[in-house]
């Protein structure tokens, strides 16, 4: 019992110790959506800010979509991200129409948030349609495409569900007719290329428009409005980190949409890490630094792995081990509880399996209004989703005891404390322990959706590549969470053995032999 | 017979006044014990007299009257033995008297306490329960487990250290064994152990449920033997439950047969095998003889 309870302070303080790791001010935190370009916008900003020095630069990759960027730097979890005029305006600031510059400033300013000028290119959202359907029949405009119900439209969901998307371009081109689907963006382009659908949405500065050779359509209605990049800060960041925030506003009208285009190139098709496509820009910006143009080409899948194991290892085995650890505090004393009062107990099992039939993706995002973005949904998603396991073998582990031994220990005279932890607990040992295990190999998988969050872990490269549709960068997410997984299965081999009582494992071995 | 020795010991209990005289263990207790009416003198030798008493106790368990209303005493430092097929309510009568059952009507003293909700524990204390093949934790080592509740109640390592070398010696345990865990004991070597758990408080009371029930013949001789020595010398009183006649006629000063939930005689063996009281006690005793 000591050691077990040793053991377990000591992979929390780990945890705890790798999660605060990276916590030392004053830090700068820069987020990023979910796509090629905020990657690199963000990865310029960060780059320039630490050329500039002053404060802890870290990019927060892919932290979601637009609703989610934008509340995690309301409650400061993040202090700058890459943003569009169009897309502030009519997804957050819900101004119907153009609205210019300086009233999206004044809107913003109640929030604590500020934006700098533009950064000198407009991405606007556009629709394309694949070389075939060209091939086919000529289709230049939106209007053309609105009487093309034969058409299969793959949109992403963001498009789909903003009221500046999808339903606003459908009530002005009246393209009810149309067969639409939900498509995450990054998939949607091998969608295209297969044929198996026609049309997708895409933004006026994507890579990828010439390397399928997508036709954009005009917008010959004027439906989308300008979508100026920007970067949005929090309005304190500027007194706190005073340099790096001027480097960053000075960023503004340095970027247009061809370099913009060529960037995003680098990145999707050349295969250049964000870092290297921003320090090239800098440099060429005459930025110096002639350190940072060197390796600047995609490292391979094993050396990629190997940083994102030393970046992401620590924060995905600290998520693991502080929800693991939660769970066992919370889980191993509900099962005692489940255990001893029958009615009780089928509630406590009841709850906890109604929670694991949720999706754990929902879960996570159930817990976003509730508890912000970051480590802290994460940790509790991660934690619900572990407590059945442990709950479920206690009581098992309980029940399986022999009715003449649980009878000794109340003839001897101990007291129900003493029943529990000197005979019930030691007995029931390997069920719980098989609890603990499962919970934490499921741990290790759920917590990859964390990333979705912004908790980072191997779930970072993954959502990043499964939005450039990158498959080396998924493997080098996914990799290391099997890798991780088999690790803990091990592990916890090795914890049975010390933590379960000597003579259970004795008694096992001899059924064994007898049998 | 008791003997004075052990006599003087259970006049020590605390919740009980002690006897005056050697004279209150009489031949005939039983006449006492029925004439008891008045709280008076009567009642206290009645109580020094009978160390395990139950006293129009019945028990109902889903459903089923497992045990009719039944009167048991048994002396100070004797022993008796519960004889009867399976099922009759042996077992449940130790159950009820360290309080693993409560009882549906009429009450259960042990060494003059009645075992009630709170004093259960203290009764407890005074009874070493030994169950079929001892009952050992398998996560404890032997020494472990006789030393259990000794620890719990905070007993100084060289006391348990010291009593445990009795006891290896009394119960002729092996003391290497008590390093050992049950699954690496033969069934002999975890009853042995078993006992000791039992004896660890030096109880007055032993409560015994087949502890011979998965020996072999040799090792249960040689056990038998031993634990009639121990009963004797150490003035236990025991209520012991078996289906062997044999044993319960080698252990027992007394034998009381049941069936089906009651007790059908309580005597010595010579009283149920001259005057057995009705066809059922005669043809249990006829069909497994006690040896000579």
């Amino acid at each position: 019992m000591r050691v077990t309870a040793t053991a377990l302070w000591a992979i929390g303080l780990i945890a705890i110790a790798a999660v605060a790791r990276g916590a030392e001010p004053p830090a700068l935190r820069i987020g990023s959506k979910r796509f090629t370009e905020s990657y690199i916008l963000a990865e310029i900003a960060a780059e320039a800010a630490r050329r500039k020095g002053g404060a802890t630069v870290t990019h927060e990759q892919g932290l979601g979509g637009t609703a989610l960027l934008f509340r995690a730097l309301e409650e400061g979890s993040i202090d700058v991200y890459p943003e569009y005029t169009g897309t502030l305006a009519e997804a957050i600031l819900k101004t119907p129409g153009n609205a210019d510059l300086p009233t999206l400033r004044r809107m913003l300013a109640p929030h604590g948030i500020a934006m700098t000028d533009s950064l000198g290119f407009d991405n606007t959202y556009a629709v394309a349609v694949g070389p075939r359907v060209v091939a086919e029949r000529p289709l230049s405009t939106l209007s053309e495409l609105a009487s093309r119900p034969d058409l299969r439209l793959g949109f992403s969901p963001e498009f789909l569900g903003r009221s500046d998307g999808f339903p606003a371009l459908a009530a002005r081109y009246g393209m009810s007719d149309l067969h639409v689907q939900a498509l995450e963006h990054g998939l949607a382009y091998e969608a295209i290329a297969q044929g198996s659908i026609d049309a997708m949405d895409v933004y006026s500065t994507d890579a990828k428009i010439e390397r399928y050779h997508l036709t954009v359509l005009a917008d010959d209605r004027r439906f989308f409005p300008s979508y100026e990049a920007v970067f949005l800060y929090r309005t304190d960041t500027v007194g706190r980190v005073p340099d790096a925030m001027q480097a960053i506003r000075a960023l503004a009208g340095t970027l247009d949409r061809a370099t913009m285009i060529q960037l995003n190139a680098r990145a999707e098709i050349d295969g250049w890490t964000f870092a290297s496509v921003a320090q090239e820009f800098l440099r060429s910006k005459g930025g110096g630094d002639p350190a940072a143009s060197l390796g600047r080409e995609r490292p391979s899948i094993v050396s990629g792995m190997i940083e994102v194991i030393g970046t992401e290892g620590p924060r995905h085995v600290g998520l693991v081990a502080i929800s693991l650890l939660l769970a066992i505090l919370v889980g191993v004393p509900l099962g005692v509880v489940a255990g001893r009062n029958r009615a009780l107990g089928r509630w406590v099992l009841g709850a906890t399996s109604v929670v694991q039939t949720i999706p754990a993706l929902a879960l996570l995002c159930f817990f976003v209004p509730l508890f912000g973005t970051g480590i802290v949904p994460a940790i509790g998603a991660l934690f619900l989703y572990g407590l059945l396991p442990i709950v479920r073998n206690t009581v098992a582990g309980l029940d399986g005891i022999a009715p003449a031994l649980r009878e000794s220990a109340v003839a001897l005279g101990l007291g129900e404390w003493a029943q529990l932890v000197v005979v019930e607990l030691p007995l029931a040992s390997r069920s719980i322990l098989a609890g603990i295990r499962t919970s934490a190999v499921i741990g290790v998988g759920g917590a990859t959706l964390a990333a979705f969050v912004g908790a980072g872990g191997f779930g970072a490269p993954i959502s990043t590549g499964l939005n450039l549709d990158d498959s080396a960068l998924i493997l080098e997410g996914a990799i290391p969470a099997a890798l991780l997984a088999l690790l803990v299965e091990g592990l916890f081999t090795l914890i049975d053995r010390l933590v379960i009582p000597r003579g259970l494992q004795l008694q096992a071995e001899v059924r064994a032999e007898g049998t | 017979m008791p003997s004075d020795r052990h006599y003087v010991r259970d006049a020590q209990s605390p919740n009980d006044p002690p006897p005056r005289t050697g004279s209150l263990v009489c031949a005939n207790a039983e006449t006492d014990a029925a004439g008891f009416v008045d709280e008076g003198r009567a009642r206290r030798r009645f109580r020094a007299v009978f160390v395990i008493a139950l006293d129009g106790v019945s028990k109902t368990l889903d459903g089923k009257l497992v045990l009719h209303p039944t009167r048991l005493f048994v002396r100070s430092g004797e022993t008796v033995a519960l004889v009867g097929p399976s099922g009759c309510g042996k077992s449940t009568i130790l159950r009820l008297v360290c309080g693993l059952l409560v009882p549906d009507t009429g009450h259960v003293r042990v060494d003059g306490m009645i075992v009630t909700p709170k004093t259960v524990q203290a009764v407890r204390r005074r009874i070493g329960y030994v169950v079929q093949s001892g009952g050992l934790f398998p996560h404890l080592t032997a020494g472990d487990n006789v030393a259990l509740l000794a620890r719990h109640l905070g007993w100084s390592p060289p006391r348990v250290a010291a009593r445990l070398e009795a006891l290896a010696r009394l119960v002729r345990v092996d003391e290497r064994l008590l390093g050992r865990y049950s699954a690496q004991l033969s069934g002999g070597e975890q009853q042995r152990v078993g006992i000791m758990r039992a004896l660890m408080l030096d109880p007055p009371v032993l409560l015994m449920d087949e502890p011979m029930g998965a020996l072999d013949p040799i090792v249960r001789a040689r056990l038998r033997e031993d634990l009639k020595q121990l009963f004797i010398e150490w003035g236990k009183t025991v209520l012991l439950v078996t289906h062997d006649l044999d044993e319960a006629a080698y252990l027992g000063n007394q034998v009381a047969l049941m069936r089906s939930g009651q007790v059908v005689q309580q005597g010595t063996m010579r009283q149920l095998v001259v005057a057995p009281a009705d066809p059922f006690v005669r043809e249990f005793i006829e069909a497994r003889p006690p040896c000579a």
